[in-house]
C-alpha cells in the first residue's frame, strides 16, 4: 500500500513498517449534485419551483459563496475534478476511480454538505430538501456501490420534522447514521433537541455532527474573525462547545446507548476540554445535578471522533500521547475526500501505530459504531 | 544520476506543465517567465500530485494589507493543503530548509545536439528542429 | 521570589466603593439613576467558582475584605507582589462614556485603598474598548505609575481583539511596556461560542478556553506582534492544557492558507512562544504526572507559564496553588523569572 515516497524528512518512515493491505473504513466522504434537477425525483413540484426562485436561503451574506472564501474552488483538492465534469464529488465512478478502488476502501460514510441543507432557514424547504437529499445519496451513489452508506440528514432546528423523517428512513434500513449540524441555533444539548435523540436511540443509529451549519452565531464568542484561517480553525472550537454541551446538559446521561460521532472536527482539542470538564467538575456540580458521573466518563463511552484532519505535531511522539490520552478505540478515521484538508490514510498518522491499532483506527472501531456485520 | 529526455518544449505551453516518467519516477515539468522546472510529482507533505498546483506569485508582506507579489506563476500552492513551494528548487516557502518538493536539474537543448547521445530518449523520436528538456534523475 | 500574577480584589458596587472617585457628573447619574450592581455575568458572586469558602469574607463581595486578602493572599501563600485584576463591569456598559468614567473609578480606586496601602500589591489597568480613543487617554493617564503594569481587557468582547481599530491601544501599550492582559469573562454582546448560548453557567466557564484560542489567532494573524514586537499578551485564568493542540491546528492552518496574512513569517507556535504567556490557575491538568510533563514538553517553553492563584476565585484545595507534577525548573521560573520579563514594570520601583 506504501509506496516508496522520495521525501527529504523521514517523518514519514514508520509508515514504511506496514505491510499488510487493510480494508479502510472511511467515515467522511462528501458526495455532490451534479445539478440541482438531479433532486427533482424526490422533490414535490412545490419545492423544484422554490429551489429555483427562492432558492437556498441560509444565514450567509452571499447566495452562491461563503463569505470566508475557501483555500480551493468549492474547498476541493484541485485533482478531485472529474474530467467528465462536473463539481468535485458528484461523478461516482471518478470518486471510485480516484479514490474508493486504490485505497481498499470497505465502506465509506457519506456526509453531504450541498445546499446547507441543514440550516436553511426556512424549516418546511429544508424538510424537503433533507428528505430528497437523503433518497439522492442512496439512489446515486450508495445503490450503485453499496461500499458506501448514506446518512439521514436532518434539520436539528425542527426537530419535529426532523424525528419524522428519522422514522421514515430507518424504516428503510438504509442509513448508517443521523447527521445533525454542530451550529445550530442552540447548543445540541438543549433541550429542544432531545426528540431527536430518543429517535436515534430507538432507531438504534449514531448521531453524526460533521462540521458546519449556519445557526446564527458568529464564528467567535466575540464576532466575525478576518480570515478563512480563523473561520476554518474556529470548527474545533464549535466541536469542543458542542462536545461540552451534550455532556454537560445531560444526553449522554439520559439516553446511554446513544453514539455521538464527531466528524472532520479533528481531534487534537478532545483531551483539554474533556479535562477542563472533570477540573470544574465539583464546583459546578450542584448546577448540573442530572450528572450522575464525572464528565469524561461520558466522553469516554458515549464519543467517537473522526480523525480529519488530522493533527500534525513536529514530534511523533507528541501525537501518539494525544491518541493515548483519547483512546484509539474512540478514533475513527475519516480522509473528507475530496476536500482540500484531505488526509490520505498512508500519510496521515505520522506517528508509530502497532498493526492492530492500525486495524482498530482504519476500520474495526468504525466497524463497531456502525455495526457493518 | 543519468540524463533523461523528458518532453519537447514545444509540449508545454507557458504557464502550464506536462507529467513524465522519467527513470522510474514521475516527474513534472513546468513551464514559467521563459523557463522550465522539473519536480517530483508528489507533495512531500502527503503524496499529492504537483501538476495539479496553482501557479502562483511568490507573495511577501512586511506590514498587515501589504501583498508584495514578485515572480509571478513561480510558487506552487499544493493542490491539497496548499503548502507553498518554490518551483525552481523545490523548497518549501514555511521551511525552506527541512521540508522540500524533490528538484531536478533541467537542461534545454536543441534537438540536433542530442542525435549524438549519451542521453536516454523516451517515448517519442528526437527530431533537429525541436528544443527538448532534458531532466538529470 | 514569587509573583502573583491573577488575584481580584472585590468592591461592593459603584454606588458604594466606586462613588468617592467618580466625577461630578458621574456621581450624580449614579446616585439618582440608581446605576449599580455591575458584577459581571461571568462572575456571580455567590456562585462557588468565585469564592472559595474559606476564602469568602464574613460580609460583603468576596476579595472586599483587604486584611483578609492581605493575610490569606499574600501572607498565606508567601507571595511578594501580588498584580490585582478587578472584575468589575465597568467594560460591558455599552455608553462608552460610562465607560470610561467607571473605568477611571476603578483604576483610582484600586491605586488608593490597595496599591497605597502596601507596597506587593500592583495592577492592571481596566480599560474601556469601547472607544479605543478612550481607552489610551485613560492608559496615558496613569502610564507614569509603575504600579500599573498591564492593561485588562475581557477575553469576550465585542470584536476580536487583533482588528485594526484596537491597534492604536497597543502602540501606547508597548510604548510603556504594559502587556496587555485578556482575562477570562465577557461582555455578553453575543453568544459565547459558535453554536448559541448554553443552557448553565458550567458551559459558560467551560466556553471560556476557546474564547482565549479566537483571541490569540486574532491577534496572531491580523499581525499585531509583527507591528508591535515589544508588545506580550498575558492570558489569564484560561485553563493551559488546551495550548499545545492550539498550536498545532494554527501551525498547520497557517501553512495552507498563508496567502491571506503574508505578513505573518513564521509559524504562529513560534510566535506565540515569544509573545503569549498564561496564568497557571486553572490549568486543566492532565490526570497524572506523565500527562503534565507531556504537555509541558508539548508547550515547547519554559517561559510561558506565570504563577498565579486567582484569589479569591476556587481553582484549588489545599495550600499548593502550583498546579500537580509542574516540573520543577518550570515552578521555578514561573513564580519570579517569568513574571518579571513578562511585566517589565514589576522591575521598577513604585
Amino acid at each position: 500500500m506504501t509506496d516508496v515516497l522520495d521525501r527529504t524528512d523521514d517523518r514519514t518512515a514508520p509508515q514504511k513498517d506496514a505491510r499488510t493491505r487493510l480494508k479502510i473504513i472511511d467515515c467522511d466522504i462528501h458526495p455532490s449534485l451534479r445539478s440541482v434537477d438531479d433532486l427533482n425525483a424526490f422533490l414535490p413540484k412545490r419545492w423544484q419551483e422554490h429551489l429555483k426562485t427562492f432558492g437556498s436561503h441560509i444565514r450567509n451574506p452571499f447566495t452562491s459563496t461563503t463569505p470566508y472564501p475557501r483555500s480551493s474552488p468549492l474547498l476541493s483538492r484541485r485533482d478531485s475534478w472529474p474530467p467528465t465534469g462536473g463539481r468535485p464529488g458528484s461523478d461516482l465512478a471518478f470518486m471510485q476511480k480516484q479514490h474508493l478502488d486504490p485505497f481498499d476502501v470497505e465502506f465509506g460514510i457519506l456526509q453531504v454538505l450541498d445546499l446547507g441543507v441543514l440550516s436553511q432557514v426556512n424549516l418546511e424547504f429544508g424538510a424537503a430538501l433533507q428528505h430528497a437529499i437523503n433518497e439522492w445519496q442512496y439512489e446515486f451513489f450508495a445503490r450503485p456501490d453499496p461500499r458506501l452508506k448514506p446518512s439521514i440528514l436532518v434539520g436539528q432546528d425542527d426537530p419535529v420534522a426532523a424525528v419524522a423523517e428519522i422514522e421514515r428512513c430507518a424504516a428503510l434500513g438504509r442509513h448508517v447514521q443521523i447527521n445533525i449540524a454542530p451550529r445550530a441555533n442552540e447548543p445540541l444539548g438543549r433541550r429542544k433537541y432531545w426528540p431527536i435523540y430518543a429517535a436515534a436511540e430507538a432507531a438504534g443509529l449514531p448521531i453524526g455532527m460533521h462540521t458546519g451549519g449556519y445557526g446564527g452565531h458568529a464564528p467567535t464568542s466575540s464576532g466575525w474573525p478576518s480570515f478563512y484561517n480563523e473561520e476554518h480553525h474556529s470548527n474545533a472550537h464549535s466541536m469542543a462547545a458542542m462536545l461540552s454541551s451534550i455532556v454537560i446538559e445531560g444526553v449522554p446521561e439520559r439516553f446511554p446507548k446513544l453514539k455521538f460521532v464527531v466528524i472532520e472536527g479533528g481531534f487534537g482539542w478532545v483531551p483539554a476540554i474533556t479535562w477542563r470538564m472533570d477540573q470544574h467538575f465539583e464546583r459546578f456540580r450542584s448546577e448540573v445535578p442530572h450528572l450522575k458521573r464525572k464528565p469524561s466518563d461520558y466522553v469516554r463511552e458515549s464519543f467517537w471522533f473522526s480523525t480529519q484532519p488530522s493533527e500534525e505535531p513536529d514530534n511523533a511522539k507528541h501525537l501518539r500521547s494525544v491518541l493515548e490520552w483519547i483512546g484509539i478505540d474512540r478514533l475513527l478515521f475519516a480522509s473528507d475526500y475530496p476536500h482540500w484538508d484531505f488526509d490520505d490514510p498512508r500519510f496521515a498518522f505520522k506517528t508509530p501505530l502497532t498493526e492492530a491499532e492500525r486495524k482498530q483506527l482504519f476500520n474495526s472501531n468504525a466497524r463497531a459504531v456502525y455495526k457493518f456485520d | 544520476m543519468t540524463r533523461h529526455v523528458a518532453a519537447k518544449t514545444s509540449d508545454i505551453p507557458p504557464g502550464g506543465n506536462k507529467v513524465v516518467t522519467v527513470g522510474g519516477r514521475e516527474i513534472v515539468i513546468f513551464h514559467v517567465n521563459g523557463e522550465f522546472f522539473a519536480l517530483l510529482n508528489r507533495c512531500p507533505h502527503e503524496g499529492a500530485p504537483l501538476s495539479h498546483a496553482a501557479c502562483v506569485a511568490h507573495l511577501s508582506s512586511s506590514e498587515p494589507g501589504e501583498f508584495k507579489r514578485s515572480r509571478i506563476g513561480e510558487l506552487l500552492r499544493c493542490p491539497w493543503h496548499g503548502w507553498e513551494f518554490d518551483m525552481r528548487t523545490g523548497q518549501s516557502y514555511f521551511d525552506p530548509v527541512h521540508t522540500k518538493a524533490r528538484s531536478y536539474p533541467v537542461i534545454i537543448t536543441p534537438g540536433g545536439e542530442l542525435a549524438e547521445g549519451p542521453y536516454v530518449a523516451e517515448t517519442f523520436p528526437v527530431t533537429v528542429d525541436e528544443s527538448y528538456v532534458l531532466v538529470d534523475v | 521570589m514569587q509573583i502573583d500574577c491573577d488575584v481580584h480584589p472585590g468592591l461592593e458596587g459603584t454606588r458604594t466603593t466606586l462613588l468617592p472617585y467618580l466625577d461630578d457628573h458621574w456621581k450624580e447619574q449614579v446616585v439618582s439613576r440608581a446605576i449599580d450592581g455591575l458584577d459581571l455575568q461571568s462572575y456571580p458572586p455567590s456562585m462557588p467558582l468565585c469564592c472559595r469558602p474559606d476564602w469568602r469574607p464574613k460580609k460583603g463581595k468576596p476579595g472586599s475584605d483587604f486584611e483578609q486578602f492581605k493575610a490569606q493572599a499574600l501572607d498565606g501563600f508567601g507571595s511578594q507582589i501580588a498584580i490585582c485584576n478587578v472584575l468589575y463591569g465597568a467594560q460591558a456598559v455599552h455608553d462608552p462614556y460610562m465607560a470610561l468614567g467607571f473605568c477611571r473609578a476603578i483604576n483610582d480606586w484600586i491605586a488608593a485603598e490597595w496599591l497605597s496601602r502596601d507596597p506587593r500589591f500592583r495592577a492592571s489597568i481596566v480599560i474601556p474598548l469601547q472607544a479605543p480613543d478612550l481607552a489610551i487617554e485613560e492608559i496615558e493617564r496613569l502610564a507614569n505609575d509603575h504600579r500599573f503594569v498591564s492593561i485588562l481587557v475581557l477575553a469576550q468582547g465585542e470584536d476580536l481583539l487583533g482588528r485594526r481599530q484596537y491597534w492604536p491601544i497597543y502602540k501606547v501599550a508597548e510604548r510603556h511596556n504594559l502587556p496587555l492582559a485578556i482575562h477570562a469573562g465577557s461582555q455578553y454582546r453575543m453568544a459565547p461560542s459558535s453554536i448559541g448560548w448554553p443552557s448553565y453557567r458550567y458551559e459558560y466557564y467551560l466556553a471560556e478556553s476557546q474564547a482565549f484560542q479566537s483571541q490569540l489567532l486574532s491577534l496572531i494573524l491580523e499581525g499585531v506582534f509583527g507591528k508591535f514586537p515589544k508588545l506580550k499578551v498575558v492570558l489569564m485564568e484560561s485553563g493551559v492544557s488546551w495550548l499545545p493542540a492550539f498550536m498545532w491546528r494554527a501551525n498547520k492552518t497557517w501553512k495552507g492558507v498563508r496567502v491571506e496574512v503574508p505578513w505573518v513569517e513564521r509559524p504562529p507556535a513560534d510566535i506565540m512562544r515569544d509573545h503569549v504567556r498564561l496564568t497557571t490557575q486553572p490549568f486543566d491538568s492532565p490526570p497524572d504526572r506523565a500527562g503534565v510533563e507531556q504537555l509541558i514538553e508539548q508547550i515547547g517553553s519554559d517561559k510561558m507559564l506565570l504563577f498565579s492563584t486567582d484569589y479569591p476565585h476556587w481553582q484549588f484545595d489545599g495550600e499548593e496553588p502550583v498546579p500537580p507534577h509542574i516540573p520543577a525548573s518550570i515552578a521555578k521560573r514561573m513564580c519570579a523569572d517569568n513574571p518579571l520579563e513578562t511585566f517589565p514594570r514589576l522591575q521598577t520601583t513604585a
